[in-house]
């Protein structure tokens, strides 16, 4: 009764609105880093969802190819290659009147030679005399042509603009740099809750204080540590582990946060329980804690790991901007300058670089909303 | 990188730190079982082993450069002479200091309200309607695309033809169809930083959305009910229960994307590069970093100045937890 109300309609269509404006323009893109790159530069990505005219120019072959038919000598042919999908509407042999015969009429030449094509693109040219010319005539085509989609822009920009490489790289930062804090501050957690030290508390109102606390007043200090470090070591400044490092430091506060948070909240008799058997804090972390925490480790993973793969800060930062450490977000970037024309690239770019959030996304957003949403029951 | 060195160094990575753990808390295990006695010594050792690396990594990386960052602001830009107020009186007085800060004022102001507002909206639109959820999944999907990715989708968007040419960006085709002349809008002053925010709510509104669609459900079924019979229209309830019911929860999103917009720098790095007057605190800092071989003076006040911002957050959290630790 209730749903076909006017109040109703009008939140579904509210909602519609917002739906079209927040999926368009990632959709755009993704349909963009399909087309082919020529057809991108020059109109809407709207446009190639349906047919489209399109008017092009076609040669057809020279003397080389007629054959002798009765008393005629013949030149037959396509225009299109098997498959495209096209179909004339008409064409025309001068650039005035390239619309002046529709599919199927004969057009006669001014050397006597006549031609008709056909709606697929199959053209016979007939000539009494035989024809003498190398190079075939042009034909100037209107035709509707279908949707098409290729993969080519992805092959160039895995294989040729170093995108696969930057994937790569990203890949060696973000899942390190997940894994470590993961580690790390499981054990931390657990010692924040379960431990009695001294400093404890205070040790926790620093963990809330550094929730906070932005990246960039880390950024000079590090970078000057890393380059004092590989001076005096004699290795590189920036370097994966650094990378990873940074990426521990700066993830190490909330990470501790939501663990210590779900820790808490196990049950207590468990632990007591487990000690009173004499268990020792470590069996109760490797046998009761983390098989109770898997779903907790999969939130903070996924928050993580996107967090570790969308940055550019850090990787450009504290990662040299050469090809074997660039990260894909450094390179999208670089790209956008040095190939801002060139939009079959960068949409496919940036698809690439989407491709694994995107996966996560879809694949486990459950885990990944309940992360967030513990994290913000606090600040 | 080949892969198979990729796989080596990102394994080799990890193992070390399962390692520490496992071999010194084996090692402590085996020590107290044997002596059976020195329960408490073991139990110091123990939280030793447990605390230490994250605490190392926690003072290495935040705690220390709090006060290094602190410390140089007061020191030239080699770090090495002390001079004072030097490099803040700089600050007040370049013109590129004062339009960022303008420019975050700017984005504090507009990209946490629009996000918050838009996703409570959306929330309450996609709680009532049976396709709700996929409504919300795709809103809530820009939150898994980088700021980078992000800004490539969006500079295709305001990408700019001349007037004759075919318009390959949405929003200027659209322009050109109603009759009006396309811009170049990321060059267009002032106006250009609301292209901008616009990219950064695109994405937040999804946070915004999935936080209060969780509370949402918190609120009593009953007390809507009520409501309804009583009369109420929905945008009654929506104003009169839902909002009061969801303070905690706006303050709590509303500080949130206040803290991510106060540190915001992919967008503006990616976009237009602070140029046309869109730059902001953290573009500028990131260019003194490197600019004229780095002045870690001035990049430490413009890293401190971001800090101020969220001091009193960062002290109400403080307040917080102290009351919670309380009960």
């Amino acid at each position: 009764m209730k749903k076909f109300s006017i109040s109703s309609i009008l939140s579904q269509f509210l909602l519609l609105v917002f739906v079209i404006v927040w999926i368009m323009p990632t959709f755009g893109l993704f349909i963009s880093s399909l087309r082919d790159k020529d057809l991108l530069a020059i109109s809407g990505w709207w446009t190639s969802l349906t047919t489209t005219k399109v008017n092009e120019i076609y040669r057809m072959s020279g003397m080389e190819s007629q054959i002798k038919e009765n008393d005629y000598f013949v030149i037959k042919g396509k225009l299109f290659e098997d498959n495209s999908g096209k179909k004339i509407e008409s064409f025309g042999i001068t650039s005035k009147k390239i619309n002046e015969f529709i599919v199927g009429e004969i057009a006669t030449f001014k050397d006597d030679t006549q031609v008709t094509v056909n709606e697929s693109g199959e053209y016979i040219w007939k000539s009494n005399n035989g024809f003498t010319k190398k190079k075939g005539k042009r034909l100037f085509i209107t035709s509707l042509s279908p949707p098409s989609f290729t993969l080519d822009n992805y092959k160039e920009v895995l294989f040729k603009e170093g995108i696969g490489q930057a994937f790569l790289n990203t890949t060696a930062v973000a899942l390190p740099s997940t894994l470590i804090p993961l580690i790390i501050c499981s054990f931390f957690a657990y010692a924040l809750t379960w431990m009695k030290f001294f400093g404890r508390d205070t040790l926790l109102a620093i963990i809330i204080a550094s929730l906070v606390v932005p990246l960039q007043m880390s950024l000079i200090p590090i970078l000057t540590i890393y380059n004092d470090f590989g001076a005096l070591f004699g290795v590189a400044a920036k370097s994966y582990p650094g990378v990873w490092m940074a990426h521990t430091g700066f993830g190490l506060a909330s990470t501790t946060f939501l663990l210590r948070n779900f820790i808490k909240s196990l049950p207590n008799e468990m632990m007591e329980a487990a000690k009173v058997d004499g268990a020792s804090h470590y069996d109760i972390f490797i046998r009761i804690i983390i098989p109770l925490s898997i779903p907790a480790f999969a939130s903070i993973f996924i928050l993580q790991f996107l967090w570790c793969w969308n940055d550019l800060l850090v990787g450009l930062v504290f990662l040299d901007q050469v090809p074997s450490e660039i990260i894909l977000t450094a390179k999208l970037k670089e790209l956008l300058g040095s190939r801002g024309e060139n939009w079959e690239i960068l949409t496919t770019g940036a698809f690439v670089s989407m491709t694994v959030p995107l996966f996560i996304f879809f694949a486990l957003q459950r885990y990944f909303i309940r992360g967030l949403v513990a994290g913000s029951v606090k600040g | 990188m080949s892969l198979i060195n990729l796989f080596l160094i990102v394994f080799l990575g990890i193992l070390v730190f399962i390692l520490y753990f496992h071999i010194s808390n084996s090692f402590l295990d085996y020590y107290g079982k044997k002596t059976n006695k020195q329960y408490g010594f073991e139990n110091s050792v123990r939280a030793i082993i447990f605390i230490a690396p994250a605490f190392i990594i926690l003072f290495i990386f935040i705690l220390y450069p709090v006060f290094e960052t602190i410390r140089l602001s007061f020191y030239d830009k080699f770090g090495r002479e002390f001079v004072g107020l030097y490099n803040y009186k700089w600050a007040v007085n370049d013109p590129e200091f004062r339009r960022s800060i303008l420019n975050n004022l700017g984005w504090l102001l507009i990209v946490p309200t629009f996000s918050t507002f838009f996703g409570l909206v959306i929330a309450n639109l996609a709680d009532r309607i049976w396709w709700g959820s996929i409504a919300k999944s795709i809103i809530f999907m820009p939150m898994a695309i980088s700021f980078v990715g992000a800004g490539v989708i969006w500079k295709f968007i305001y990408e700019y033809r001349g007037p004759g040419d075919t318009q390959i960006g949405l929003l200027n085709a659209v322009i050109v169809y109603f009759g009006y002349e396309p811009q170049a809008w990321l060059t267009i002053p002032v106006w250009n930083n609301i292209f901008l925010m616009a990219i950064m709510i695109w994405i937040q509104t999804g946070l915004a959305l999935v936080i209060f669609s969780a509370a949402l459900r918190g609120i009593p079924k009953e007390m809507l009910e009520a409501a309804r019979i009583d009369g109420a229209s929905e945008v009654r309830i929506f104003f009169s229960i839902i909002i009061p019911y969801l303070e905690q929860t706006i303050l709590v999103i509303w500080t949130i994307i206040t803290i991510l917009v106060l540190k915001i720098f992919d967008i503006i790095f990616a976009m237009t590069n602070g140029e046309w007057q869109t730059g902001v605190l953290a573009n500028l800092m990131y260019d003194w970093m490197f600019r004229g071989g780095g002045d870690s003076g001035r990049g430490s006040v413009l890293a401190f100045v971001i800090m101020i911002g969220v001091i009193p957050i960062l002290a109400w959290n403080l307040y917080k937890h102290k009351q919670e630790q309380k009960i």
